[in-house]
């Protein structure tokens, strides 16, 4: 079992011991204990779909550090087309369609022009930001969040029921069934073989008849449209307005999760909300004030976080052989 | 790497220009007129004394913003996040500046812009280290970084460092002997930046050093097989590279600000960026791009007054000038044939 998900073993310790003590925690106190874990899913769910993007891009050899940038580009497209035709699904759709849009942008740079996949990603946040901030106009408003409501028979379940299904909108939920989705893609199907296969070894990809320049466009505009999806996500529904740079790093701490999680979906699933719990704690913390702790520290805490969590991981994984080099097929 | 004035110069000048037209509809676009903004930006950037001056001051800090990266960049690493590393020298360097009472110029401005540079290198070398290390990719980590010293600063700033009965929270002013002088005029820092631009070039082409961080830069597993000290060049390329950051922080404190308030650095370790981008890691090279930049940025504010443009519309030109002039397309269509730029490629350590 172990072995079948390549779980080592101080991952298992690690979930067992946080499972101890969210049992003890939810036996002291049900409500805090349900509400710090709804929050958490909050906070870590669009990271763990940001972190799909890059795991979709990487999966198949190209760095997407251009994840922030897809983002912001996509939740201000989607928030203003929203607040324009006064339609939240009609502004999902374009922080979508800018998502795919600005993904090819990057897949033109990386993949056909060759360029340097990390500067071509940092460009595409530079250009970003520059868009979003001169674009923007203050005092848009979008017509109403998306409901937020209880899936019925799953909210019913004792224990974890509450925590997960309840009390939150739409996208939340389809990030629930988005996320396994991917994984059984990457894992499971011919599309998913080709990814890893032109991520890890793109030569002999080649050599077995996959066009890696189509299985890395695909990839990458498949991986924009979930940065996209996120964009939205949050612009429409967690936060429910635009503003500037909104992102504030979080597509960097993405990468961090997928690096943590090993390039696996489900793995940066689980960092992802780890993480989201961390962050649920300290404004737990916050909101009670049971602590001295300037501000300042508690808001570092996420950032430092991340980089302890890649100093204990980092080292230890292994990146798809690929990624980051541009493909030159060989000339006979 | 010779920088060819012929067909190579005409890249960056074509981006402009384009970058110009693009930003040209933009503002249109919004309802002001891109001719009067363009003509603020020209009068106020380049043509007035006062203009230039203010331009020159800020492109020496450009440069030396422009140079901790491009350092980096040399040895392969990407070192995204100089913004922590110039805050934490600027504090660094205000601290020193108001509290060092009664000594003379020559050995105030030396001491605190040392010291700057030594909290710049701190931070930069930090993540060098855990690169070197542990494996942690330098832009993740500088990034994060970022975050924390600006958390940092802040809080520094709200308490030890603050000036007492302000209504805002700043530091201490920075003694006079602390500040760097103008002659006639014009700002010294340009002159320490050329100076520093001149020494960068010198170590890469004529030191062991350099060469060997170049060499590492150029190709890792070849220079570790050449018996160079991988590791060493790493941590060693994000030190001096924070350092530089750190300077240009104390730099910008000292010529500028005269206190400090987190909000008056932002954006310096960013342009940075473009600017090492645009001069593609050439310590010479980007000196020109850092005068145009530092001529946008002075006259930031005058567009907004004088045109009634958004400022923002700056860092869309910047933006968009970065992305013509490092996309092959443009260069294609004039024949130049300038090798496009890599910095660090993967995850891999």
């Amino acid at each position: 079992m172990l072995k079948r998900f390549n779980i080592k073993p101080w991952q298992l310790i690690l979930g067992v011991v946080l499972l101890g003590v969210w049992i003890y925690c939810y036996i002291a106190n049900t409500d805090i204990t349900n509400s710090v874990v709804a929050s958490g899913m909050r906070f870590g769910m669009p990271l763990a779909l940001a972190a799909m993007v890059g795991i979709m891009c990487e999966r198949s050899g190209v760095i997407n550090i251009g994840i922030e940038g897809t983002m912001l580009l996509s939740g201000f497209t989607g928030f203003y087309i929203a607040s324009w035709s006064k339609n939240i699904v009609a502004g999902l759709m374009i922080a979508i369609l800018t998502g795919i849009l600005t993904s090819f942008v990057h897949a033109m740079m990386t993949i056909q022009w060759k360029m340097d996949q990390i500067i071509a990603g940092t460009i595409i946040n530079i250009l970003a930001s520059g868009l979003t901030s001169f674009l923007y106009k203050q005092g848009s408003t979008i017509p109403n969040s998306w409901p937020i409501f209880d899936i019925p028979i799953l909210g019913q379940i004792p224990f974890i029921g509450h925590a997960f299904f309840t009390q939150q909108g739409p996208i939340q939920y389809l990030g629930l069934i988005l996320i396994p989705a991917i994984w059984v893609m990457m894992y499971k199907t011919r599309w998913g073989l080709r990814t890893r296969a032109v991520g890890e070894n793109p030569g002999s990809a080649d050599t077995a008849g996959v066009s890696v320049i189509k299985v890395r466009m695909i990839n990458v505009m498949f991986g924009g449209a979930i940065g996209g999806f996120v964009g939205g996500f949050i612009c429409l529904e967690l936060v429910g307005s635009f503003s500037k740079e909104f992102t504030a790093g979080s597509g960097f701490t993405a990468l961090a999760l997928m690096i943590f999680g090993r390039w696996n979906p489900m793995g940066a699933f689980a960092a992802a909300i780890l993480f989201g719990l961390a962050q649920a704690l300290s404004t737990q913390l916050q909101i009670f004030g049971v602590t001295n702790i300037p501000n300042q520290f508690i808001t570092m805490l996420p950032y430092v976080f991340t980089i302890v969590v890649l100093a204990v991981s980092a080292g230890k994984v292994r990146p798809p052989a690929a990624a980051g080099k541009s493909y030159e097929k060989e000339q006979a | 790497m010779k920088f060819k004035i012929t067909r190579d110069a005409l890249v960056p000048i074509a981006s402009v220009l384009v970058a110009l037209a693009i930003g040209a509809i933009l503002i249109a676009a919004q309802g002001h007129s891109p001719m009067q903004a363009y003509h603020v930006l020209i009068v106020k950037g380049f043509q007035s004394t006062s203009g230039l001056q203010a331009t020159l001051s800020k492109a020496g800090i450009l440069i030396i913003s422009g140079l901790a990266i491009t350092f980096g960049l040399r040895a392969g690493l990407f070192n995204i996040g100089a913004q922590g590393q110039v805050l934490s020298g600027a504090l660094a360097f205000t601290y020193i500046g108001y509290r060092l009472h009664g000594i003379p110029m020559w050995i105030h401005i030396p001491i605190a812009l040392i010291f700057g540079a030594a909290c710049g290198a701190l931070v930069g070398g930090f993540a060098g280290f855990l690169k070197a290390t542990r494996g942690v990719h330098e832009v993740i980590s500088t990034i994060m970084l970022n975050s924390i010293m600006a958390a940092i600063v802040d809080y520094l700033t709200q308490n030890q460092f603050r000036l007492q009965g302000q209504p805002n929270t700043r530091t201490p002013d920075i003694l006079h002997s602390a500040r760097l002088p103008h002659i006639f005029g014009y700002p010294t820092g340009f002159i320490i930046a050329v100076l520093l631009a001149i020494v960068i070039n010198w170590v890469f082409k004529r030191t062991t050093i350099g060469f060997e961080l170049d060499t590492v830069g150029r190709n890792r597993s070849a220079s570790w097989y050449a018996g160079i000290s991988v590791k060493k060049s790493i941590v060693l390329g994000m030190l001096v590279s924070g350092a530089i950051a750190g300077f240009t922080g104390g730099m910008f404190s000292s010529e500028t600000t005269g206190y400090f308030v987190p909000a008056f650095y932002s954006g310096i370790g960013f342009d940075g960026i473009t600017i090492a981008l645009l001069g593609r890691a050439n310590p010479i090279a980007l000196i020109p791009g850092a005068i145009f930049i530092g001529g946008m940025r002075s006259a930031q504010s005058a567009i907004q007054f004088e045109a009634g443009v958004s400022p923002d519309i700056i860092n869309l030109l910047l933006a968009l000038v970065l992305f013509f002039a490092t996309a092959p397309f443009l260069a294609k269509l004039i024949k130049s044939n300038a090798k496009t730029l890599t910095t660090t490629s993967g995850w891999g350590s």
